[in-house]
């Protein structure tokens, strides 16, 4: 991915930390805003290095879009998880049946990776094990039966099929 | 309307549910996530006392709990696996 | 009492629930693995529940506003967060040797390290002392 100029990555860092700091004090007061503004300014000039490297081009109208439609999609599916997860607690023959297994992901930026294994971890049954290239560790509670085969290309089509690709649609738009 | 202290005695329940598996659980790891869940468990706790005595102030309380907890799970984590 | 302070009760109750819900899963599963599966999650939303539910309540209570943009604010930070934790606490767990439950059924990750650890072993030369046992 190239790298925005030094003006619009400053300037988004200094964006994202104003928000942030309006939510943590949740107050109008206008000495307030101003402190706030000021220490965002200076927090932003010490960081902004570190902080991105797309700049203003993360606030793109479709990006914002798509990331607020994600937001229920995303709590729908953690629900969801959350009654698979009841059933299996509250069943007394305890269906589980675990297993590792091997993902593929199509995106390629790092904070992709890591907002696709956080949802990965809160949705139903899978938890992400460990990230090493494109290829996704993830510990599944009811592996299926069509993942058990030996051949490696099947395995990796199913898992990804039923694990990634319903989160990739959404983030490939939002991380690039 | 069943009132806070049911919803107190409710949260009670489940850090002593999982009090349980930090004294039993039988590697490190075990104890561990008891924890994990215990400091997530604490956290709600706080907000609701937040309401429970009518002061906004003790939500900040819980955000900086939260954020200390979470920094002391990941350096157990990495302690455990030889990387710290 | 009004509609704000009954939808933010209920979500308060539900959160309650999953809380108990995943100390009781800590105790039912068999490995740690599993163990991990079924209570971070509902942590995880019984936080959500509880701590979006208090913001709730209290404006429906005739609190200020700023409660509900607060614990938004917290309910944000344990959703971003405590995934993280718990895949540091998993690849901990794998890392330290911890075995898998003698249920499971397939374990790739396993065999990823092991490939790696004899790409490792055979492009060095110095192979250390096997068979030391014999």
């Amino acid at each position: 991915m190239e790298e925005a100029s030094k003006l619009s990555r400053y300037l988004y860092t200094v964006i994202v930390l104003f928000v942030i700091w309006l939510f943590m004090t949740a107050s109008l007061d206008p000495q307030e805003l101003a402190f706030g503004f000021v220490l965002s300014l200076i927090v932003a000039a010490l960081t902004y290095e570190i902080f991105t490297t797309g700049g203003l081009s993360n606030l793109h109208p479709k990006k914002l879009a798509y990331a607020i439609a994600y937001i229920p999609y995303f709590l729908w599916a953690m629900i969801m998880a959350n009654l698979d997860v009841a059933y299996r607690v509250l069943h007394p023959k305890r269906p589980i049946r675990p297993g590792v297994v091997k993902c593929r992901t199509v995106l390629k930026t790092d904070a992709g990776k890591l907002a696709l294994a956080n949802s990965i971890t809160l949705t139903p049954g899978t938890i992400t094990l460990d990230v090493d290239g494109e290829s996704y560790f993830i510990h599944w509670i009811w592996v299926p039966e069509e993942a058990l085969t030996e051949n490696d290309e099947e395995h990796v089509k199913v898992t990804s099929a039923n694990i990634t690709n319903p989160f990739e649609k959404f983030l490939k738009v939002i991380f690039g | 309307m069943i009132g806070l202290n049911v919803y107190l005695a409710l949260i009670a329940i489940a850090t002593l549910l999982s009090m349980y598996r930090v004294f039993k659980g039988p590697t490190t790891v075990d104890r561990l996530v008891a924890v994990d869940i215990m400091t997530t468990i604490t956290t709600g706790l706080m907000v609701v006392f937040a309401l429970y005595y009518g002061r906004m102030i003790y939500i900040s309380v819980a955000l900086v709990y939260a954020l200390l907890a979470f920094g002391g799970v990941i350096a157990f984590a990495r302690y455990l696996e030889g990387g710290l | 009492m009004n509609a704000l302070a009954i939808i933010g009760e209920a979500l308060v109750f539900i959160g309650t629930f999953f809380y108990f819900l995943s100390a009781l899963g800590l105790i039912r599963m068999p490995d740690v693995y599993n163990r991990m599966q079924t209570s971070t999650k509902s942590a995880t939303l019984g936080s959500l529940g509880v701590i979006v539910g208090v913001g709730l309540w209290a404006v429906g209570l005739g609190y200020s506003p700023a409660w509900i943009v607060q614990t938004i604010a917290v309910a944000v930070f344990i959703l971003l967060t405590n995934p993280i934790s718990a895949h540091a606490l998993i690849r901990a767990a794998y890392r330290s040797g911890v075995p898998l439950w003698e249920g499971s059924v397939v374990d790739k990750y396993g065999e990823h390290i092991r490939a790696k650890e004899r790409d490792n072993v055979e492009s060095p030369e110095t192979v250390p002392e096997e068979g030391g046992e014999e």
